[in-house]
């Protein structure tokens, strides 16, 4: 509903009980991003660790949410098991039209359930309920018991963890309705800490459309664009995952834990190939006709007849470059197993990926044995990895314990930090050179959609640090009012300035329209300042050796100029957090 | 007269924009349930989605149930709706035999009145807006192709 002030559901586990606040702040933190930043200062507690039960699990959706195409995302903001600072996670999935729908701008959870609990959230409709009998299961069962539980089916959001929640690594992720994640800096274990398997949203409220014509005629055209042009293409045809051959070919795809940036045996990984094999369908989020989701199957022939059971699993360029090309698995089927196990133990992908990667070079190079590992770590060796993933989701030994806790933590228990890829978490799937390594080791999410770094480094510049910087602050404060809307980053090309500025004045917001670039910044500006009030220091973030060590289609990476931009971009991003509003 | 089909279900993604449509374009709202079609799951993502619209019955079960003529029988099957007769008791949406008819939460019921205007909105073609006739094959329409396969 169109509101110029926030509607929040404040839900306390610990005593049982909710409530619903108005909070003032719309034409100054617009939603999203900027409102979980704004409810993070408000109730988050800087100086406490990440799983006092006080913290609180943010979820927010925008003024745009579910009035608009691909407004279909929501931002999930908490202080992060693996850094202890403040975080943000994003997902689509039906959970941002389902908070639309249920009518709240955002959703604060704080305390500590008693028992196992699953959150049931609607528009007439609060209850806290008591699953302990789901704990302990995996994600695939707890979705069958949890969709049986509850109306709603179509119009209603589930989000849960696994076992990997459960046991509170930092690895966990929070899954959205099967096929999309809050996957990185650990939310799911967020939950877990809460003891809350499940929360789940029915979208059960309609509202009236603003008057007069405007937002009928603005609608059109944006969905003309998104639908109508060549824009989107390359999201519903291969999806993200046609950049595995792009970035093999510009000798930017990680490969074996980036001993290597390029090979012809990644042909078996790419998006074409998952397409002409692999693909079972595509699915979308709620409110996205783009459906960008890639569904694969995988088949598994359980007994000597011919007996199978085949599953449904979704795939990104990012995990197939995780748990594909970093561990050396060229075969899309064996990939999708992959990825599949880690679903299922309710981890996200990207990071255990990249984490096995560093355990088996160091396997290889005698720093850990398979006392360890416990299974031949080896690339190419997917059994062995199927085996490993399960293992860091349960924290079998200590080893896999310790690992879970994130790569560069291992690495200072064992050693070989030079080899750990890792920028600020485990890297994402471009080598493209040093304005990616930078802007994912310094980035607020440390993700590659915080500014387009991997772009820069695709543009043919020189190495100008002043260039470099600008355009990543500029590229970071465009992509936070996205975030803020909450748009999906695909439809940054045609969510201009002018198009947002259109939509917002055709629902009624025209005072955030006629100060979209003032309150960017300032989201930008407070994001950063409750991130450096939760302990972030862009020195204490290391680019290890290995970064410097590989070439990319551009030639050697430069080490000095990567130096000279990480710390002029981490001087600015101080600069930002400490400057006044 | 033309009727609202779902010939191709099974190219659903499940984007709701044809709900969203019709609760923008032909109810004036915001909203995925005031809809003359809406999407649900069919037991979870991982079997795909159904709709639930009005199949257009002639004799239409819900006009005979509604005491008050705000449904009557619309020509080539389904129903024609006038609001100000509603009271909103609800009996359409009992005697739907498919679950065609929404009641909001004030009991006031939405139906497809079969416009088609939800159809462009579908980007896979899920969705036809045509002369139906029960038992015939289909007159020789090919299924959409347009835009569905790159070259």
């Amino acid at each position: 509903m169109i509101r110029e002030f926030f509607k929040v559901l404040l839900v306390d586990l610990s005593a049982g009980r909710s409530t619903i606040t108005d909070i003032e702040g719309r034409n100054t933190m617009a939603g999203g991003s900027g409102l979980a930043a704004l409810l993070f200062e408000k109730y988050g507690i800087p100086d406490k660790p990440w799983n006092e039960p006080g913290q609180p699990l943010i979820f927010t959706i925008g003024p745009l949410t579910g009035y608009f195409p691909l407004m279909s995302k929501t931002v999930c903001a908490f202080k992060s098991p693996y850094h202890d600072q403040f975080a943000e996670s994003h997902a689509g999935g039906r959970s941002a039209l389902s908070m639309r729908f249920a009518d709240y701008d955002a959703i604060v959870i704080t305390g500590r359930a008693k028992t196992p609990s699953a959150l049931i959230v609607g528009s007439r409709h609060i209850e806290i309920k008591d699953v302990h009998y789901l704990w302990g299961t995996d994600l695939y069962t707890a979705g069958k018991f949890l969709r049986r539980m509850l109306p709603g089916s179509g119009h209603r959001t589930i989000l849960r963890i696994g076992p990997a929640g459960e046991r509170q690594s930092p690895m966990a992720c929070i899954n959205a309705d099967s096929y999309r994640h809050f996957g990185r800096l650990g939310a799911g274990a967020v939950m877990g800490s809460k003891n809350l398997k499940a929360v789940m949203i029915h979208g059960d409220s309609p509202f009236l459309l603003p008057e007069g014509k405007d937002y009928v005629t603005v609608f059109d055209k944006v969905y003309k664009d998104m639908t109508d042009t060549d824009m989107m293409s390359k999201y519903h045809n291969l999806g993200t995952p046609g950049n595995v051959r792009v970035m093999n070919d510009l000798k930017a795809l990680p490969i074996r834990n980036l001993q290597a940036t390029a090979d012809p045996a990644t042909e078996g990984i790419t998006g074409e190939r998952f397409a002409e094999v692999a693909l079972l369908r595509n699915a979308a989020c709620a409110g996205c006709p783009v459906g960008c989701i890639h569904i694969g199957f995988v088949r598994e022939r359980f007994r000597e007849e011919n007996r199978y059971i085949y599953r449904q699993i979704s795939y990104d360029h990012e995990l197939i470059f995780a748990v594909g090309s970093m561990l050396g698995v060229m075969d899309c089927f064996e990939v999708l197993k992959l990825i599949d196990v880690a679903e299922k133990m309710g981890l996200d992908v990207m990071s255990p990926g990249v984490a096995l990667a560093w355990a088996t070079e160091a396997l290889a190079k005698g720093i850990i044995t398979e006392k360890e590992t416990l299974v031949p770590l080896a690339f190419g060796n997917s059994a062995s990895y199927l085996t490993a993933l399960e293992h860091m989701a349960y924290g079998t030994n200590e080893f896999y314990q310790i690992l879970s806790q994130g790569t560069a933590k291992a690495a200072e228990h064992y050693g070989g930090g030079d080899f750990a890829c890792v920028l600020g978490q485990e890297m994402g799937g471009y080598a493209t050179g040093e304005a990616f390594f930078v802007s994912q080791a310094l980035g607020f999410r440390h993700s590659h959609l915080d500014s387009g770094g991997y772009s820069y480094d695709q543009k043919p510049k020189g190495k100008n640090i002043e260039d470099a910087v600008k355009f990543m602050i500029k590229d970071e404060k465009a992509r936070v009012f996205l975030t803020s809307m909450v748009s999906c980053l695909f439809a940054r090309g045609v969510y201009t300035d002018e198009v947002l500025g259109n939509c917002l004045k055709s629902v009624g917001y025209g005072t955030l329209a006629d100060n979209m670039d003032k309150v960017a910044g300032e989201i930008q500006r407070l994001r950063w300042k409750l991130r450096v009030m939760t302990g972030y220091r862009p020195e204490d973030v290391p680019i290890p050796k290995r970064f410097t060590e590989i070439t990319t289609w551009k030639g050697k990476i430069d080490e000095q100029f990567l130096t000279q931009l990480k710390e002029e971009y981490g001087r600015r991003i101080i600069g930002m957090a400490t400057q006044d509003s | 007269m033309n009727i609202l089909t779902t010939p191709r279900m099974e190219r659903c993604i499940g984007c709701h924009s044809c709900s969203l449509a019709c609760a923008r374009l032909v109810h004036k709202r915001l909203s995925w349930d005031t809809a003359g079609i809406r999407i649900r799951s069919s037991g979870g993502l991982s079997t795909g989605f159904e709709a639930r619209l009005c199949l257009a019955c002639d004799p239409a079960p819900c006009v005979m149930a509604c005491p008050t003529g705000a449904y009557s029988q619309r020509k080539g099957g389904g129903v024609v709706v006038r609001k100000k007769l509603c009271i909103r008791c609800g009996a359409c949406a009992k005697a739907c035999p498919v679950d065609a008819i929404y009641l909001d939460a004030t009991g006031e019921p939405f139906v497809c009145i079969h416009c088609g205007r939800c159809v462009p909105y579908c980007p896979h073609d899920c969705l036809e807006h045509t002369e139906f006739s029960r038992g015939a094959a289909t007159a020789g329409k090919e299924p959409a192709a347009a835009g569905e396969v790159e070259p």
